[in-house]
């Protein structure tokens, strides 16, 4: 049992925080401005090229094959630069990892992976949220390919992206779960429609909904067989709920540490209640560290999601909700309008107990699947 | 990086969950069954848990903060009523002092609210003290200012009170006068007592991760089998949602507690102590929310003497105010961001 650095990794750290104080681009925290999002493919691009991304993937698809909890040390670093994060696509590369084939792989990963191509991921519909299995878009066979229709909602990053992970009915006369398969669409075609979504705070890059009136998609870019969508969805799901995947610890430490700077400042311009609220954020970005480090250290047995991802999602919610009500507290709420940063940072924190299956579908998940109490 | 247990880790938490499930006190009823808690004192007493931070060749610890913290959680969790906090932290002064073996059961003596070790001047401790976990001890480890820093000393007890903890009583001290430590070679300075803090706080966290997962197991138990409306309760989403939350939280507590433990022995003083001072803030706030979603699922049963939910809140009230519970652990981990100061949360 030891937190601490092996020589390979703390000769790695040390590589890398000689590396970021020279290139940290300093951008806004990833939430709140349309300014990060455009820059945020330059990031990925730069952090991947310096060979400091994709640290536990296979080599095969451009990763480095390293132990999982280098991606630890990487959070530790970005946080003590205040560095922007990671770029989250853990969730989509543990999916065609998983279930796409040696073809899917190597025609995507790489380029997933070193930040070339950028994805989005076309699960959820507006009747098919918590319920994702009802949904409804449609994938007919015609030839070599795949003719997509429906409406797909809460689509990161679309107007970005140059491929969506589409999950698709292709069978209807089958049970919900089993009727629906995956697809690597092409997101520059005609028949895809884009409408962004403001979010409440204000973005427009990061939230959108995609039309496919019919989309055409190579039928070898089905990833997995015909009826296995469900199953990677529940492991990219899975995957999306672990913050050791997402990378999410470096953007709380880096606000946390920002609103303590602020207090820093100018320490008698907070009050108990405040400085209360910041110590929370604080505590919480610490555990959510330490539990990072544990679960990431649980895989160097082996790779699993199971529950427990829930667990780690519950975890990753209220901490950047502490942080929220942290950036709430220390840096107000902007009133007369002007730089209403934190007030930003305090609204997008309210999506995260919905992002990636809803806080109450985690508790469902938590108390049937890991305390195995009863179905009602 | 590797935070999974060792073989041995594992080994040795696998033995004290063989004691406490054996040995510990499965009702409340059993509380006062002396021939059950005889025989686990001497379960204990054999296993040389207590003896983990005495000294060995050149005066390191038998064993790291982490063995430490694998027994605690495991007695936590089955409310073992056999003292190990205390003499565990009376080893660990004597240690530092470089005083040999008390060769009496031993364990320490804190402020009356339990934030810091008691401290006699000129060789009185005015105010009196509390010995805390004191079943079967004899006497109490205090520090008594000597110079720029502490010599040890011991004050004898009197019988046991059982008061808050009904697992782990507590003795008062009087006002009274303390005799030094025969033969202590070193005198302690603040980085030995910073020390010892993280230690007595990594310890009563992973006390209270272990009383969490009691309490969770024991609530989760109830609620599959009390039926209402024709169902388990534990069918019903408001139920599961409260287990959850639990569950949860208890998750987050050990993570954070594990560091914690392992940042005692590695880390610089400064950065162990705010590393236990986080694990502490977090884990006591969990504690009490843990432990009171477990008197709601028992219901009316819960709120009864009978149930065992009480006496993990009990247990777990007592570790949070061991070296300071939420408040002064969130001001310990503002100090480490140089935002300490009379703006206290207090």
């Amino acid at each position: 049992m030891d937190f601490a650095d092996s020589p390979d990794e703390a000769a790695f750290r040390q590589r890398l925080r000689e590396w970021l104080a020279h290139n940290n681009p300093g951008l806004p925290p990833s939430s709140t401005s349309d300014e990060y999002w455009a820059a945020q493919a330059g990031w990925h691009e730069r952090l991947y090229d310096a060979g400091f991304f994709g640290l536990s993937w296979p080599t095969a698809v451009g990763g480095h094959g390293l132990p999982s909890v280098y991606d630890v040390i990487l959070d530790e670093e970005l946080i003590a630069a205040a560095a922007p994060p990671r770029p989250s696509i853990g969730y989509l590369v543990q999916g065609l990892l998983e279930h796409g084939n040696e073809d899917v792989q190597q025609r995507f990963l790489p380029g997933l992976v070193n930040g070339r191509d950028r994805w989005c991921q076309g699960f959820s519909e507006p009747d098919a949220g918590s319920d994702l299995a009802s949904l409804r878009t449609r994938a007919v066979r015609d030839g070599d390919e795949f003719v997509i229709t429906g409406h797909k909602v809460w689509t990161s990053y679309s107007d970005q992206a140059e491929w969506c992970l589409v999950l698709a009915r292709t069978d209807p006369d089958v049970p919900k779960h089993k009727g629906i398969s995956a697809f690597a669409v092409p997101m520059r075609q005609p028949g895809i429609e884009q409408r962004p979504l403001k979010m409440i705070n204000g973005i427009t890059r990061e939230f959108g909904e995609v039309l496919f009136d019919g989309a055409r998609v190579d039928a070898a870019n089905m990833i997995g067989e015909p009826g296995e969508g469900w199953r990677l969805a529940m492991t990219v799901v899975s995957h999306e709920r672990e913050p050791g995947e997402l990378g999410y610890v470096a953007r709380y430490g880096k606000l946390a540490n920002e609103l303590a700077h602020v207090v820093g400042a100018d320490p008698a311009a907070f009050g108990p209640e405040q400085r209360r609220d910041l110590a929370w954020a604080l505590v919480e970005v610490e555990m959510l560290r330490c539990h990072v480090s544990r679960r990431l250290s649980d895989r160097l047995g082996g790779l699993t999601h199971g529950p427990e991802g829930s667990v780690d999602k519950l975890l990753m919610t209220s901490t950047e909700q502490a942080v929220g009500h942290a950036a709430l507290s220390v840096g107000g709420v902007a009133p007369a309008g002007g730089d209403d940063t934190w007030l930003r940072v305090y609204l997008y924190s309210r999506a995260q107990s919905v992002m990636g299956g809803t806080s109450q579908i985690q508790r469902n998940l938590v108390a049937t699947r890991i305390l195995e109490l009863p179905t009602s | 990086m590797d935070v999974r247990l060792s073989a041995e880790q594992s080994a040795l938490r696998d033995a004290a969950a063989q004691a406490v499930d054996r040995l510990g006190p499965a009702t409340v009823a059993g509380l006062d069954d002396a021939e059950r808690t005889a025989k686990l004192d001497a379960a204990v007493t054999a296993s040389g848990w207590r003896e983990l931070r005495t000294p060995v060749d050149g005066g390191a610890p038998l064993a790291s903060a982490v063995e430490v913290a694998i027994v605690a959680e495991e007695l936590g969790r089955g409310l073992a009523d056999a003292a190990f906090l205390g003499p565990t932290l009376a080893a660990e002064l004597r240690r530092r002092a470089g005083a040999p073996d008390a060769g009496v059961p031993e364990t320490v003596a804190l402020r009356h609210d339990l934030s810091a070790p008691a401290c006699a001047v000129d060789g009185v401790l005015p105010n009196g003290a509390v010995a805390i976990d004191a079943l079967g001890a004899t006497s109490a480890l205090v520090l008594m200012e000597d110079g720029g820093g502490y010599a040890l000393g011991a004050v004898a007890l009197g019988e046991n009170a059982a008061g808050l903890d009904l697992t782990r009583p507590s003795v008062t001290i009087p006002a009274s006068e303390v005799a030094a430590l025969e033969s202590q070679t070193t005198t302690l300075g603040l980085g030995d007592l910073g020390t010892w803090d993280s230690l007595a706080l990594a310890v009563t966290c992973a006390d209270l991760v272990g009383i969490m997962c009691g309490a969770v197991t024991l609530a989760t138990g109830y609620a599959r089998q009390r039926a209402q409306y024709g169902a388990t309760i534990g069918s019903f989403q408001a139920v599961q949602h409260l287990l959850a939350d639990a569950h949860v939280a208890m998750e987050g507590s050990r993570s954070i507690a594990l560091h914690a433990a392992w940042a005692v022995d590695a880390l610089p003083a400064a950065d162990a102590l705010v590393a236990a001072s986080s694990a502490k803030a977090y884990c006591a706030r969990a504690a009490r929310s843990v432990c009171e979603t477990a008197i709601q699922v028992h219901g009316g049963i819960g709120n009864t003497w009978e149930c065992l939910a009480h006496v993990y809140l009990r247990r777990a009230l007592l570790s949070t105010d061991v070296l300071g519970g939420v408040g002064p652990n969130l001001e310990r981990v503002l100090a480490s961001h140089g935002l300490g100061g009379d703006h206290g949360l207090r």
